[in-house]
């Protein structure tokens, strides 16, 4: 029970703030490209757009801190048992975030803010970099740490503890070097999701061509190569999560026996925990094998044979995770991902032939296309850590032994409570205000001087 | 092993580092509504800490995660040994963050008081709750010999460790009034001043009380250590300065705040986490370190990364070092009277002779770029009206 309560805070807590991260990360670097564009160029569009999309930058990165902080501090709150054990190695690169990564964005994103009129233009160009740095480096801490839990690596265990021997090696650890390169990716197609929807809804509302014009244009150009690498770099992380967690892999094709070569299930009925024999409604031959292992006729495990196997060798238990959040986990992604990629295909051959701006069909459909990279990216979380369950950290710690023994049930059900009520509150605003800014109308176009508007996101 | 008092130290830094810069933060915070008598006032004092404060939170931070992975034990057993009043201190962190964030993003009347009154509650909270932890580290709480925690959350609110809580919020306000007093001009800066003056006294009886007990707690001989010696002579030279100079008085509410952490965390040494339970189950840095490897590798990333962090966030305080007037948020028809007003507060304040830190600086000419003088006409223009000026939409 509480195990379980703590699972679903930290899950809650976890899905609600990575949908912040992947939009400043993403949107830090397409502002600075805008902004690097209006300092090559000087033409007024792009400074108008920096300033634009920078205010939507600023009203993400609020709440993708403060709900970091929460991140920070529920491992100790929650997983006192666990923090004790791995701490030596897991708050490494926790603490690496800090020092390297979260200092970085936060003063430079206040000294990009407020520094527009204080700040020569080259030095306020390297300012928003910066911040765009910050965030990509943070992630990188994140995700050797989250790694680590997934692959552990560079360490020994003395005394029934594991000890850190090589940080290189959580670094060089290649469930990381794919997974981040994985989430970096997906994090840019986020950001560039978001401005192409904002801009295809000004453009349908009638706003300046030449202006939304570009930005729906660069967002395009970021997000056909930034989700159709993902799903490359996502497919070798297949590969070798199957090496390393093949039961997270098994789990995600409801694969419950072995098979050699195997057949990818694009859709089918059962299979979860209780039904070992699920009804294909549709497969492709050898696509999983090609998925898995990168082999033609590669074998993949089943599910069962790899229950016995770690029966046998870290005594009895159930190893096999939810099966239906792997099943759906995976194809939730890998389809709606197909669908960003067509979408955004679409946008560019628009775009040659000059149509895109103009084309109200396509501009209304972009537009709602931004809910779809955050239901990919909470797919492929929900798959990553709900397929390495009944571990907390692979191997070495199962979940329900890492909570905190002095938490209580009544502690877990109130602080579960406070966190859904407050984001949920804090969420809407966001949204609101998200809605609110990306509907405004662009601040007017230099010359005659405009006395009513002004850009808020640079003041109180 | 000298990594084990290193981190200690370190962490300590981190602690008192994150005071020193948030606690002016959480004083704006909880003084921005009382000292700015309008819209304007309260922009303007928020506005003094608008560039910094999110760059100074991440003290905290990083104080946890180095906590987190230099001492996996203490942070384990503080964390989830205070477990409601970390979340909530979780909340009051996440309501001031967006306060400050969402309280420009409507011109609404209700929606910016709604957001000014959380903003001073949180304000209000957070320095009070890490106070009551701090001061529970050193006066024991309910420890087993596994080191878990075997109380509830009553037996956090210690009367001592409330008064921790309590002189902290009063170093907060003490701090942020001079703080705002140094980083405001004409009516703002009379104010901040004033509201300096009459918290000190209390803020002085609040640490020397502090510091008194902390010494009897932490089992002290008859004489005062050289770390709360200083705290009590910075807050009362804090006091003693406070009504003539502006930048002593910052300074020595800046060393007053440190050294209040660092009694704490020196009368600790080597101790981190008391157990009231029995003295052998306390943590200890030993008993609840990181490994050897671990530590050495986080040393060598503090000390590259620490002096690069101190060094690019004191050149944002020297970017933003400028005064901030309240004229400058009040629309350009109303700035008239505000001036004379302004004039007869600078004046007065003449008078008393708290011109320390220089000139008054004159209010910029509405939304110029006034940076560094280099000719930017293109930018000028461009930015002509969306400075920080204007009250709506």
């Amino acid at each position: 029970m509480r195990a379980d309560l703590a699972r679903w805070q930290f899950a809650f807590t976890s899905i609600n703030h990575f949908l912040f991260v992947p939009v400043t990360i993403g949107l830090a670097v397409l502002t600075a490209l805008l902004q690097t564009a209006w300092y090559r160029k000087q033409s007024p569009e792009y400074l108008r757009l920096t300033r634009f999309f920078g205010t939507l930058l600023v009203i993400n990165v609020a709440i993708g801190v403060v709900t970091g902080l929460v991140q920070e501090f529920e491992f100790g709150m929650n997983w006192s048992a666990y923090s004790r054990l791995v701490g030596n190695v897991f708050g490494a690169p926790l603490a690496m975030e800090g020092l390297v990564a979260f200092f970085l964005e936060s003063t430079f994103l206040g000294l990009w803010l407020f520094g527009w009129d204080k700040l020569s233009r080259r030095v306020h160009l390297a300012t928003i970099w910066l911040v765009a740095l910050g965030s990509i480096l943070s992630a990188a801490f994140i995700l050797a740490a989250n790694s680590w839990m997934q692959h552990p690596v560079g360490y020994q265990m003395v005394h029934g503890k594991p000890q850190l021997n090589d940080i290189w090696a959580l670094f060089t650890n290649p469930v990381f070097v794919w997974g981040y390169s994985k989430v970096i990716l997906a994090a840019l197609a986020t950001g560039a999701g978001v401005m192409l929807a904002v801009s295809a809804w000004q453009l349908r509302r009638g706003a300046d061509s030449a202006v939304f014009g570009r930005s729906a244009r660069l967002s395009l150009v970021m997000l056909v190569p930034a989700i159709l690498l993902a799903m490359l770099v996502g497919d070798e992380l297949g590969v070798i999560e199957a090496k390393y967690q093949p039961m997270k892999i098994a789990a995600a094709e409801a694969q419950w026996t072995t098979c050699q070569p195997c057949s990818f299930s694009l859709f089918q009925i059962g299979g979860g925990n209780n039904d070992h024999t699920p009804t294909q409604i549709l497969e492709i031959p050898h696509l999983l094998s090609l998925l898995a292992t990168n082999h033609w006729n590669g074998k993949v495990i089943g599910m069962s044979p790899l229950q016995a196997q770690y029966a046998a060798k870290y005594g009895p238990g159930n190893y096999v995770p939810n099966v239906f959040i792997q099943y759906w986990g995976m194809r939730v992604m890998a389809y709606l991902a197909v669908i960003v990629v067509l979408v955004a295909l679409w946008g560019l051959w628009l775009n040659r032939r000059k149509k895109l701006a103009t084309s109200s069909l396509f501009l209304r459909v972009a537009t709602w296309l931004v809910v779809l990279p955050f239901l990919i990216n909470t797919a492929g979380w929900l798959l990553t850590e709900s397929g390495r369950q009944p571990w907390i950290v692979q191997g070495i710690m199962l979940t329900k032994n890492g909570i905190s023994p002095s938490v209580s049930t009544t502690q877990l059900i109130i602080s579960l409570t406070v966190f859904v009520l407050l984001y949920g509150t804090l969420g809407t605003v966001d949204l609101l205000l998200m809605l609110r800014y990306s509907r405004k109308e662009l601040a007017p176009a230099p010359p005659p001087a405009p006395s009513g508007d002004r850009v808020p996101a640079m003041e109180y | 092993m000298a990594f084990v008092p290193l981190w200690f130290i370190l962490i300590t830094v981190l602690w008192a580092g994150f005071f020193v810069l948030e606690g002016f933060d959480m004083g704006v915070g909880m003084l921005h509504g009382v000292l700015g008598k309008d819209e304007a006032g309260r922009r303007a004092v928020m506005s003094t800490i608008g560039p910094l404060w999110d760059g100074n939170e991440v003290w905290l931070v990083v104080a946890g995660a180095a906590m987190f992975a230099a001492f996996p034990g203490w942070y384990a057993t503080l964390f989830s040994g205070a477990y409601l009043a970390i979340v909530l201190l979780l909340v009051a962190l996440i309501v001031r963050g967006v306060s400050f964030e969402y309280r420009g993003k409507s011109p609404a009347e209700r929606w910016r008081s709604t957001w000014s009154r959380l903003l001073i509650v949180a304000s209000f909270v957070a320095p009070l709750v890490i106070g009551i932890a701090l001061g529970d580290l050193l006066r024991g709480l309910p420890i087993g010999a596994n080191h878990e925690y075997t109380g509830n959350f009553w037996d956090l609110l210690q009367p001592y460790s409330i008064l921790v809580g309590v002189a902290l919020v009063s170093l907060c306000l003490l701090h942020g009034s001079t703080f705002i007093a140094l980083k405001t001009e004409g009516a703002l800066r009379y104010r901040a001043a004033k509201f300096a003056r009459r918290i000190a006294p209390l803020t002085a009886l609040l640490v020397l009380a502090f510091i008194s007990w902390t010494h009897v707690t932490a089992g002290g001989g008859a004489f005062l250590n050289p770390v709360e010696f200083l705290a009590i002579l910075a807050v009362l030279f804090a006091w003693g300065v406070v009504r003539s100079h502006e930048g002593w008085a910052f300074t020595a509410t800046t060393f007053a705040i440190a050294l209040s952490i660092i009694t704490i965390f020196v009368d600790l040494y080597p101790r981190v986490m008391v157990s009231s339970t029995n003295p052998a189950y306390s943590l200890t840095v030993y008993n609840s370190a990181s490994t050897p490897y671990s530590l050495k590798v986080m040393t060598v990333v503090a000390l590259v990364f620490l002096p690069i962090v101190l060094a690019y966030q004191a050149w944002t305080y020297f970017v933003f070092r400028r005064r901030i007037s309240d004229k400058s948020f009040r629309p350009s028809l109303t700035t008239r009277p505000a001036v004379s007003a302004t004039a007869a507060m600078a004046s007065e304040q003449a008078g008393q002779g708290a011109t320390q830190t220089g000139r008054v600086v004159p209010p910029p000419p509405p939304s110029s770029g006034r940076g560094r003088g280099r000719s930017r006409g293109r930018w000028r223009r461009l930015l002509a009206g969306q400075g920080r000026r204007g009250g709506r939409a």
